[in-house]
């Protein structure tokens, strides 16, 4: 260290003072300047928690424990309004991540199908694809599933007049799905003008569904579509000039080289999928917003129910995010 | 550091958010809120609009209702004007946040008071009196054959959320172990249109606003309120906890209704009543209620007169309630609980002293 050590040199080229440092100087920069930002959210946090004490709403925690008593329309899990607030979110959550996985599964399926159907040799089907998605993707969603629940589930007939297709039967009661019952493979069967059947699902939760399915597959169809069209248009020649039929050319050539370019793509439109969940509310599906409100209403104490609101769907999305990047990384161009 | 540096503004904007949802502190003796009324020129009252009978804007455009004509009697109280208003709709779940958050001075519309929203630990309402004693009621179609609250085992019942109707509903079907299924929906529009859709064979709410709702239903005949009342429902106009000096000028304005009504005080009459009781210095007590003397309106922050003021507006509360859900109304609700004291009702105002 010839620099620092004090010589005939040192009078001539003094060393630099410790704030004329190069090597120090930007560590104590960034330390005043987070120092500074330190002292400002301490202001900040102080000003919300004076401001709050005073009007008697400082956060508190206490009342996730108290008996929620009000009920719950459907549930995966037990319920009953003696149970906690608590409990009432978590019901509220699992019926959230129900609407967002189905929602998830059904848009993909139709989306993807919608997606292929734009480059079939049909020029009906090609023009009947355009009209659905240029109709499904611009009109608010909202909209969309009050007109499913208002217009079309509930002006549906009850008993013996409701419509019946295999295995499914649609009433205003719900939508009762053949599937494994106690004695075996069940179909829904009308007991004493009551439809019965392994599985139900209300009308409020299959609005929800196909609304949300119908809005969110026109927008994955449009973003197959583009990954499709990014694949040259030589594979197609080639995979023809194979034999491979249309279908074969889909499946094995065309669509595995388009996911490369159609997941990143998903990842946005599921996120919507699972922020339009909370629309719910508007057709009386219970769904963590649902529960949410009513507990801020008997309460009050709204803002520890919307960090809790907020924390939720944040983390639901960033989930999302998180397996949407992976698959993204699965199925990119491996460079060797 | 670099990558510590890019993310430090977003605390600074999650704080800058933060400092902005503090409400502002700070009451004293002179109404905050009422200064600021008047120096706006306006009161801005929060209602359901969509309420016959109690809150609803007819084809002209212009609110009619029990809880409007409150906002109005407040109105004309402050500005001798009644018009000076301002009416927001504010759907059940919105109502506590709108009031708190200073959007609206004063809520009037049909509010249960309870304890956990007059408690300042709670939604920390103050409460006027209660300008209408209700109860929670049941309405079925009358083709279902439903009589009674046990006949309902099983069957969807529709009900707004974040109201007490949700939670009075859950308390009594588990007092009476019935299991039902709740449908909520965020607006009475959507509550009641689930309902009409056929999709509930019920519909729970205070039963003056299913009488109200009611009047607007293709086919108001064919429903039928069944005669268990599920719970005691007392509506009362509501301010904030922290402004004390405006929560006491609308409590008293309310009550001064009730009085005008005990004293035979109506919209046609009070301006004879002010010149009898200016000629005779005897009627201390109609000088002191009438403003003549005294400063019961000073110690308030309004006119000398304010009661003169509001009952010219709207008239009594007998008035009132005659001609918005009374006889004089297409709802044709009995005056029952909502009689004077005197004839054996629940609304009695304390002496005007």
């Amino acid at each position: 260290m010839p620099v620092s050590t004090p010589g005939p040199g040192a009078a001539a080229n003094p060393p630099p003072r410790w704030w004329q440092n190069r090597r120090t100087l930007p560590w104590l920069v960034q330390g005043i300047v987070g120092l500074l930002l330190l002292l400002l959210i301490a202001f900040l946090l102080g000003n919300l928690v004076r401001n709050l004490s005073a009007a008697g709403l400082l956060l508190t925690w206490r009342w996730l424990g108290q008996p929620a008593g009000f009920d719950v329309s459907e549930s995966l899990l037990p319920f009953s309004p003696d149970l906690p607030y608590w409990r009432a979110l978590v019901v509220g959550l699992v019926n959230t991540l129900r609407a967002v996985i189905a929602g998830l599964i059904g848009s993909t399926l139709l989306g993807t199908l919608v997606g292929m159907a734009s480059f079939s040799s049909n020029a009906l089907l090609r023009r009947l694809v355009r009209v659905y998605v240029e109709v499904n993707r611009n009109i608010p969603l909202l909209l969309q599933l009050v007109f499913w629940y208002f217009v079309v589930f509930l002006s549906l007939p009850n008993g013996t007049a409701a419509v019946q297709l295999p295995g499914v039967v649609l009433a205003k009661s719900g939508l009762y799905l053949a599937g494994p019952g106690s004695g075996g493979w069940e179909l829904p069967s009308l007991i004493n003008g009551v439809w019965h059947a392994p599985l139900r699902l209300s009308v409020e939760f299959a609005a929800l569904l196909t609304g949300l399915i119908v809005h969110i597959s026109a927008f994955i169809a449009e973003v197959v579509r583009g990954g499709i069209a990014s694949v040259p248009r030589g594979q197609w020649e080639a995979a023809s000039s194979l034999g491979l039929h249309w279908w074969n050319t889909m499946r094995r050539i065309v669509l595995p080289q388009a996911l490369r370019v159609i997941v990143p793509g998903l990842n946005s439109q599921y996120i919507n999928l699972a922020k339009g969940t909370s629309l719910a509310i508007a057709v009386g599906y219970t769904d963590l917003y649902s529960v949410a409100e009513t507990t801020l209403n008997q309460t009050g104490r709204a803002i520890e129910v919307y960090l809790i609101l907020l924390t939720a769907y944040l983390a639901i999305d960033l989930g999302i995010s998180a397996v949407m990047n992976g698959l993204n990384r699965f199925v990119q161009l491996r460079e060797r | 550091m670099r990558r510590l540096a890019r993310w430090l503004p977003v605390p600074v904007m999650a704080g800058a958010l933060l400092a902005g949802c503090a409400p502002d502190g700070g009451s004293g003796v002179q109404s905050a809120k009422l200064s600021a009324i008047q120096g706006r020129g306006k009161l801005i009252c929060g209602v359901d609009g969509k309420l016959p009978g109690f809150s609803f804007v007819g084809p002209d455009g212009t609110y009619s209702g029990l809880d409007v004509d409150v906002c109005k009697a407040v109105t004309a109280a402050i500005f001798g004007d009644p018009k000076k208003v301002e009416y927001r709709d504010l759907n059940s779940s919105e109502r506590f946040a709108a009031l708190a958050s200073g959007e609206v001075d004063l809520l009037s519309r049909n509010t249960t008071m309870t304890l956990s929203r007059d408690a300042a630990g709670g939604n920390g309402l103050s409460f006027a009196p209660t300008t209408f004693y209700d109860g929670q009621g049941v309405m079925t179609p009358k083709s279902s054959g439903i009589t009674s609250l046990t006949a309902l085992a099983g069957k969807p019942i529709c009900v707004e959320s974040g109201t007490t109707t949700e939670l009075n509903l859950a308390d009594r079907m588990r007092e009476l172990n019935v299991p039902y299924t709740p449908l909520k929906f965020q607006t009475g529009d959507q509550t009641y249109a689930a309902y009409l859709g056929g999709r509930c064979v019920a519909v729970t709410s205070d039963r003056s606003q299913l009488a109200g709702k009611r009047t607007n239903f293709p086919n108001p005949a064919e429903h039928v309120l069944l005669p268990d009342v599920l719970s005691k429902e007392p509506l009362a106009p509501a301010t904030v906890n922290a402004d004390p000096a405006w929560a006491d000028a609308v409590r008293w304005v309310t009550y001064a209704l009730m009085q005008a009504e005990e004293l035979g005080i109506t919209k046609a009459n009070v301006a004879d009543r002010v010149t009898a009781a200016k000629a005779n210095t005897n009627q201390a007590d109609l000088r002191r209620f009438l403003g003549v003397e005294g400063e019961f309106g000073k110690q308030l922050g309004l006119p000398a007169d304010f009661v003169v003021k509001a009952v010219s507006a709207v008239g009594n509360y007998g008035e009132i309630f005659e001609r918005n859900v009374g006889s004089g109304s297409p709802l044709k609700l009995e005056r029952g609980l909502n009689r004077q004291w005197t004839q054996g009702g629940l609304i009695y105002s304390p002496p005007f002293r």
